[in-house]
Order: C-alpha cells, then sequence, then structure tokens
C-alpha cells in the first residue's frame, strides 16, 4: 500500500463552476475514497413557504436552480393544482411541456459544452454554448427571460405563445437539430474524446439501482426509468422514446444526453402540432389544504415536489428531491478507484447541478 | 500603463441559483465574446484583477470568498452580478442567506438583474475596469493606498 493523501477540490475550482467540497484520499494517482461536503449555496428556500403566499412562492420554487427553471416552477404548480384539485387548460399544460422540453433542450446543450470544456476542447464548447444561444432566444421571445422565466402560475401558464410563432420554433428547432448532429459525430466518434470517455467511470446495472441513480445516470446503466412515462402534463398524449444504453461509462451518458435532445425536439414537433386552441390559465379560489407529491423527469433526472397546505395562503411544508442530490452517492461510488486524472469527467457526466441539490 | 488593457477575471459562485453563473460564462462565450478584448475567465484568485460574484452569501462560504479576495493581487475591483450579490435578492428572508456579497467584501459595481443579462454584466465589467485603473494610478504613486486599497 502507497502513502496516502488527501487532496481538497473545491470549493472553488475551475472545472465546475458551482461550489462542492471533495476531499480525495488518493494512494499514489488512484482514488480511494472521496468525501462530499457540501452547503456553500444552502439559502433555505424550501423554510421561505412560511413568509410568501402560495401563489407568489412559484417565483422562489423557480430559483431553486437556473437552468431548469422552468421545469421546478412547473413542478411546485403542479403540485399545488393537484392537491387543489384544480384542472388546468390542455393548452397551458401543452405549453408547459414546450418550455419544459426547450429547457431540456438548453440544459443538456449546457452540459455538452461543460464536458468538452472538461476535456479541454474549447472549440466544441463554444459550438455547443453557440447552438444554445438560439434555443434561448426562442425561450426569451416567447417567455420574456433568458435563464428564469416566470410564466408558471397555479392554475396554468400566464403567457401565450401564438400559433404562428410556434409553428417558428417547430422549424427553428430542425435546424438545431441538423447543427446538433454535426458536433455529435465529434462527441461520439472522435478518437480523442472517446479516449477520455470510453470505459471511465463506470457504473453498473445493478449499482445504479442499489445507489438510486436517476435519469440519465440510470438510462445509461441499461434501465429505462423516465418519468415523463407516467404522462404528467401532455406528455400523456405524446410519443416518448427513452433513450437508454448498456455500455454504463461516461461515454454512454454522454450518448444518452445527445439522443435525448433528439427526443425532446421531436417532442416539442409533436407538441406543436396537437396543442389545442384555448385558454392559459383558470382563476384559482381558495387555499390548498391537502398535501401532494408529484415526480417530474428533470434534464438531469427525477425531481419529486412535495406541498402540503394548511387552509391558510401559507403553506405548511415545500419540499424538493432533486436529481444531483439522488446522483451523490453514485458519484462517489465510481470515484473509488479511478485515477486523478478522470475525476473532471466523473463529476461532469454526472452532471451535477449544486444548486438544485442544496437549495 | 493600463491594466484595463487584457483584465482576467474570477468568478465565485456564492449561493446563486446558476442563473446568473451560466449568464457569467454566456458572457464569454461566442455570442458576446468577452475574450476577444483579452478578458479570460481564469480559476487561479492570484491571476485574477476582477472578482465576480454571484449570489448572496452565508455563513459557510463567506470564510471562502474572504479567502479569494484576499489572494488576489491589488489593486482588484469586484463586480456584485445579480440582485441576490447585490443585496440577497428574492432568498434575503431565508434562514441561512446574511446578504450581498458587501456582507463580507467591499463591492465597487453592482450589477442588477435576475438573472443578470450579459449585456449588463458586460457593461458592469466596463465601469469596473475604469475603477481598476483609478485604482492602479493611486496605487503607484500613492504609497500609503498599498495598504488600504
Ligand atoms: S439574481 Fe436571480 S438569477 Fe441571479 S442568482 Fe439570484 S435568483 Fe438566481
Amino acid at each position: 500500500m502507497g502513502k496516502r493523501s488527501i487532496v481538497p477540490f473545491g470549493p472553488q475550482h475551475p472545472v465546475l463552476p458551482e461550489p462542492i467540497h471533495l476531499d480525495l484520499v488518493l494512494e499514489d494517482e488512484k482514488v480511494v475514497d472521496v468525501l462530499p461536503e457540501i452547503g456553500f449555496i444552502h439559502r433555505g428556500l424550501e423554510g421561505l413557504v412560511s413568509k410568501r403566499d402560495f401563489k407568489d412562492y412559484v417565483y422562489v420554487a423557480e430559483r431553486v436552480c437556473g437552468i431548469c427553471s422552468f421545469m421546478h416552477g412547473m413542478g411546485y404548480c403542479e403540485s399545488v393544482e393537484h392537491g387543489m384539485g384544480i384542472e388546468i387548460p390542455r393548452r397551458a399544460d401543452y405549453l408547459r411541456t414546450i418550455w419544459a422540453e426547450m429547457s431540456r433542450v438548453h440544459s443538456h446543450l449546457l452540459w455538452l459544452g461543460l464536458l468538452a470544456d472538461g476535456f479541454g476542447f474549447e472549440a466544441l464548447f463554444n459550438e455547443c454554448w453557440r447552438i444554445r444561444e438560439d434555443v434561448l432566444d426562442m425561450l426569451e421571445a416567447t417567455t420574456g427571460g433568458r435563464c428564469i422565466f416566470s410564466v408558471n402560475n397555479v392554475g396554468g401558464v400566464v403567457r401565450d405563445v401564438d400559433n404562428a410563432t410556434l409553428l417558428g420554433i417547430s422549424r427553428k428547432m430542425d435546424e438545431i437539430g441538423a447543427r446538433l448532429k454535426e458536433i455529435s459525430s465529434t462527441f461520439l466518434k472522435d478518437y480523442t474524446v472517446k479516449s477520455r470517455l470510453v470505459g471511465v467511470g463506470i457504473l453498473s446495472h445493478e449499482a445504479a439501482l442499489e445507489l438510486g441513480a436517476v435519469g440519465p445516470m440510470m438510462r445509461a446503466s441499461g434501465w429505462d426509468i423516465d418519468m415523463r412515462t407516467t404522462g404528467y402534463s401532455a406528455y400523456g398524449d405524446l410519443d416518448l422514446n427513452i433513450n437508454t444504453s448498456n455500455d454504463c461509462d461516461c461515454y454512454a451518458r454522454t450518448e444518452v444526453r445527445i439522443n435525448e435532445i433528439f427526443t425532446a425536439i421531436d417532442l416539442i414537433k409533436q407538441a406543436i402540432d396537437k396543442i389545442p386552441n384555448g385558454n392559459i390559465i383558470v382563476p384559482v379560489k381558495g387555499n390548498p389544504k391537502s398535501e401532494f407529491l408529484i415526480r417530474l423527469e428533470q434534464p438531469r433526472g427525477e425531481a419529486v415536489y412535495y406541498t402540503k397546505g394548511n387552509g391558510t395562503k401559507y403553506l405548511d411544508r415545500f419540499r424538493v428531491r432533486t436529481p444531483t442530490f439522488a446522483n451523490i452517492p453514485a458519484m462517489a461510488e465510481i470515484m473509488r478507484g479511478c485515477e486523478v486524472a478522470d475525476i473532471p469527467m466523473i463529476i461532469l457526466t454526472i452532471d451535477p447541478c449544486i444548486s438544485c441539490t442544496e437549495r | 500603463m493600463k491594466l484595463s488593457r487584457s483584465p482576467w477575471l474570477i468568478h465565485y459562485d456564492c449561493s446563486s441559483c446558476n442563473g446568473c453563473d451560466i449568464e457569467v460564462l454566456a458572457a464569454t462565450m461566442p455570442r458576446y465574446d468577452v475574450e476577444r478584448f483579452g478578458i479570460i475567465n481564469t480559476g487561479d484568485p492570484m491571476h485574477a484583477d476582477i472578482l465576480l460574484t454571484t449570489g448572496g452569501c452565508n455563513h459557510q462560504n463567506a470564510p471562502v470568498l474572504k479567502q479569494i479576495y484576499e489572494q488576489m493581487p491589488n489593486p482588484k475591483v469586484v463586480v456584485a452580478v445579480g440582485t441576490c450579490a447585490c443585496t440577497g435578492g428574492v432568498f434575503k428572508d431565508c434562514y441561512n442567506i446574511l446578504g450581498g456579497t458587501d456582507t463580507v467584501i467591499p463591492v465597487d459595481v453592482y450589477v442588477t438583474g435576475c438573472a443578470a443579462r450579459p449585456e449588463s454584466i458586460i457593461d458592469g465589467v466596463v465601469q469596473a475596469l475604469a475603477i481598476l485603473d483609478q485604482k492602479y494610478e493611486a496605487y503607484t504613486t500613492d504609497p500609503k493606498a498599498k495598504e488600504g486599497n
């Protein structure tokens, strides 16, 4: 046995814009143990439900995370709406689905860029973010925000998108798909990129289930689990193709996410074809009294939203279980035994969102 | 000599929701591309002239922020990006938020917005550059400024 040394990683580190601290226990170049320490961006926003009206709280819920902000707002609203027995208009469901899938496209493109940066491929990093800007343009044109959209509210959505704009989005999505195809061949076929990803960070089929991994982590280990199949919002009406892989390594996770972007584009187009006309919001009367738990599929995996009302305008409890939190045990597991040089790749392929995790 | 010709910046995420973080990153990407002015996002405080902070401070990250600030060479400027970094923003009433960046370290430029747009971040950095030059001037001519900054 060689001499053990402890190398601190983070909280301020070039690989990850977000602060997480890891103590890496090393034996020469091998990692023997990982001790994560979190809490650098804990804000305690779940506690704010006792100070904010449940309708205004949507804007706080959105700020759980700025990358998947739309889905956080949506999860909170759906949970309150179901708890109160409100049926929102179908058009609002469809709009939510379209925006949610657009968020998935931008989130995965962002992640692909960070991954490329992680293995030092600057040009690819820039290219991914260039495509992402086009998605953000569409989101900005339809919602008014680039990161935080504030279009959800309890009872529906507050902005409508006219059908001509939706058709325009559908066409633009084709273009984005074509550009993505070009760069995806670099990710999936380039010799150098493959040498960094193939066989690195293996999470076996059984371990993925045992450690409770979620989302693309799970699907890259051969499980076809996707919360969108539960049919919340408009997903029940759409044809969903779940992308999985059996390779279990970093390469598989990249492949799954790239395919998911194509699936998301397909879902957006289907939803735009089927979207009904009508209202977008219904008035909400009364205050939430019951509790409700809903599971959504975020870009990073399954997220759980729980709300509990007490008949006043302040909720008793709001709880989010975010995907990164579920993926951290799996990350620590696949890091044990890896080389120091592979650490950035492994951290990045779980697509960590520390802001969600710590709230 | 002007320091503002090719300033390097460092970004630290205090407790932001990521919205402002990705906008800071987006400012260095092809659409806005501040790198063409020689601005580089570095990971090392000792190489940085400008500190961009996002999000409000809490007990856990305040020492880290202070340490990064102290490791940066003089003269230096701090830009608080986003409403959270300015005042605490929507999280102001959260039990774990002390307040904006200025509760821990001195701030020179405040960029508001939730999330702050890349254009306004760039504008904030440009204003910070003027302050950096002033500080540099004072730093080279006035020996007392060295201690205070
Ligand atoms: S100002 Fe808004 S977008 Fe920026 S970190 Fe705070 S909540 Fe997030």
